[in-house]
């Protein structure tokens, strides 16, 4: 240091230069990276706070010239055309979305159980066959299972679109199960069983516990699956009988729709999941860590 | 991601009675679900797909070869560019700026916004008049193309929609990997003069190559079956060109009642799914934890 005060040499101006660059660029960088994660949010809030219907909207404008809430409280007081039912729908999409974590968390944690603690012989065939799953893609699948549930009497049923909803989550918990699962010594359960316990009961009162962050992964990854799903909603369900997601979809083109009520509607339903993952990111971090490494 | 569960302890036994009982009863939720749900929809559409004229009729319709471009396209240059860039942004996301790690919150915003929410919005913002193109004449005063009138274009918007919305899950996953590169690789590296380019092409890198290879093999497999993304921003318009066969088949299927054409049409992607199902799955029975 002392070096270059006496004889400022261009090696470390060259040098500070090129931090200041590099630092610029980091800026710039951050800048854009900043505009393309929100554009499409700004975009929401730009229409929804329109207070014109109709075609105002698609005027150019930058930011809306009075921008209001007006159209928030005709989404919550159900007023805005093909919103009279936004609530029924909304309650819909917390019903299918809720029963589709139970279930998953539910089967997938009893099979993750007993392929890995209960030392069933040829018990990874099973996480094959989940894997498998992953290699039809769930639309593949939708015209033969509309068919189906036809035939079964569920068309327009909530459960049919739970059942698939479940089939598609949860392969992907069998294997975060199965990871998480792996950091757990067998010690534990030995311990236990010759204490007496059942199997039951280390599943229970051992299992269970330990696994909660995992089991927290996936619940969420459930809940948002079936909650941000459009596909099977709209394929197996009547119109009246919509979730959200849906009804939002399918108006998209319709020149007749309140577009700032709509936008608003995409609003308030975006925002459960958002604030649930921030308020579990650090469960969430820790699993995707795992997996990364685990991979 | 191994499959397999963790190393059995030495005394290994088999399971006595009421134990190989209970483990059934625990598997057999799972095993109902798979074969009423996935095995037998999958049955139904093999058996539904199997008249050989069906493939001369998708041959023979205007839409599929276009269709079978456009997932190409949107598989190729979605998948893989959205892989190049978040390996390059999880390096962003490592230095170490405070304003960096409020950034990062933001970025991973598309990740858990709707899926459908998002594409309706990207779709009002490429109309004509919407923001898109209002800001390209506020800034640049030209006048911004009618976007979804153009096949290209179209394809174009459906893919970057896409990258949107997925680019941030791998950025993270790649982010959590390679935090755990010890800085003391670096340190050497930088010792022999790899700093820059070349510290990312020769250390990072390889480093990550089997996560690259495991994570660009699922997401292709994810991507061919995307349906929700161009269904919703470009609506496979205009005049039927920008469909994916995920999206043909519902259209088949759906708006011209011709269903077994439209399993049809998403059944002939298997030739291409097999192969990578077949790779992902000797990766995942092969791979040992490197990092």
């Amino acid at each position: 240091m002392s070096i270059t005060l006496d004889f400022p040499s261009p090696a470390p101006r060259r040098y500070r230069l090129r931090r200041v660059l590099s630092e610029a660029g980091l800026v710039v960088l951050g800048v854009l990276i900043l505009i393309w994660s929100l554009a499409p949010v700004y975009n929401m809030f730009l229409i929804a706070l329109d207070p014109e219907e109709g075609e105002i909207e698609f005027a150019g404008n930058l930011w809306p010239p009075e921008p209001s809430l007006e159209s928030f409280r005709s989404v919550i007081t159900q007023e805005a055309r093909y919103l009279e039912d936004f609530w029924h729908q909304f309650g819909n999409s917390l019903f299918i979305g809720l029963l589709t974590m139970v279930l998953t968390v539910l089967i997938g944690s009893l099979a993750s159980f007993a392929v890995s603690r209960m030392r069933l012989s040829r018990g990874s065939l099973l996480t094959n066959a989940a894997l498998l799953t992953y290699a039809i893609p769930a639309s593949f699948l939708v015209i033969p299972y509309f068919r189906i549930m036809h035939s079964y009497g569920l068309s327009d049923s909530l459960w049919a679109v739970i059942a698939a909803q479940v089939a598609f989550a949860v392969p992907f918990a069998i294997l975060i199960l199965q990871l998480y699962g792996s950091l757990i010594p067998f010690e534990l359960d030995d311990a236990a069983r010759v204490d007496g316990a059942s199997a039951v009961q280390v599943f229970l009162r051992i299992y269970l516990p330990l696994m909660t962050p995992a089991l927290a992964v996936v619940a969420v990854y459930a809940l948002l699956l079936a909650w941000n799903d459009y596909l099977y909603p709209a394929v197996l369900l009547a119109v009246r009988n919509m979730t959200v997601a849906v009804t939002q979809g399918q108006l998209f083109s319709d020149t007749d729709a309140e577009w700032n009520a709509m936008m608003a509607a995409a609003i308030i339903y975006v925002l459960p999941p958002v604030a649930l993952l921030f308020a579990l990111r650090r469960y969430v971090a820790a699993s995707l860590t795992t997996a990364a490494i685990s991979i | 991601m191994s499959v397999r569960g963790p190393k059995r302890p030495r005394g290994y036994r088999r399971l006595r009675g009421a134990d190989f009982g209970w483990a059934i009863a625990f598997i057999l939720p799972y095993a109902a679900v798979f074969f009423v749900f996935v095995v037998y929809p999958f049955g139904y559409a093999l058996w539904m797909a199997s008249q050989p004229s069906l493939y001369a009729e998708l041959l023979a319709d205007r839409s599929y070869l276009p269709a079978a471009v456009n997932t190409l396209l949107f598989v190729g240059l979605g998948v893989n560019v959205k892989m190049f860039l978040a390996v390059l942004l999880s390096g962003f996301f490592l230095c170490p700026r405070w304003w960096i790690r409020a950034l990062l919150a933001m970025y991973v915003l598309p990740w858990a916004i709707a899926t459908t929410q998002a594409c309706v919005s990207f779709h009002w913002m490429l109309q004509q008049e919407g923001l898109v193109n209002g800001l390209l004449s506020a800034l640049f005063g030209i006048e911004g193309p009618i976007w979804f009138n153009n096949r290209w274009l179209g394809v174009g918007a459906n893919i970057l929609v896409y990258i949107w919305k997925w680019m941030p899950f791998w950025t993270v996953i790649f982010l959590a990997a390679r935090i755990r590169v010890p800085r003391d690789l670096y340190d050497a590296a930088e010792v022999d003069g790899a700093t820059g380019i070349r510290r990312f092409v020769h250390v990072t890198f390889p480093l990550l190559a089997n996560l690259y290879l495991l994570c660009t093999l699922l997401s292709t497999l994810w991507t061919i079956g995307d349906f929700t993304t161009v269904y919703l921003v470009s609506g496979g318009g205009p005049a039927a060109s920008t469909h994916v066969l995920a999206t043909l088949g519902f259209h088949y299927a759906f708006d011209a009642s011709k269903p077994a054409l439209g399993v049809a049409a998403v059944m002939s992607a298997l030739p291409v799914l097999i192969p990578i199902v077949i790779l992902l799955m000797r990766k995942l029975q092969t791979s040992e934890i490197e990092l």
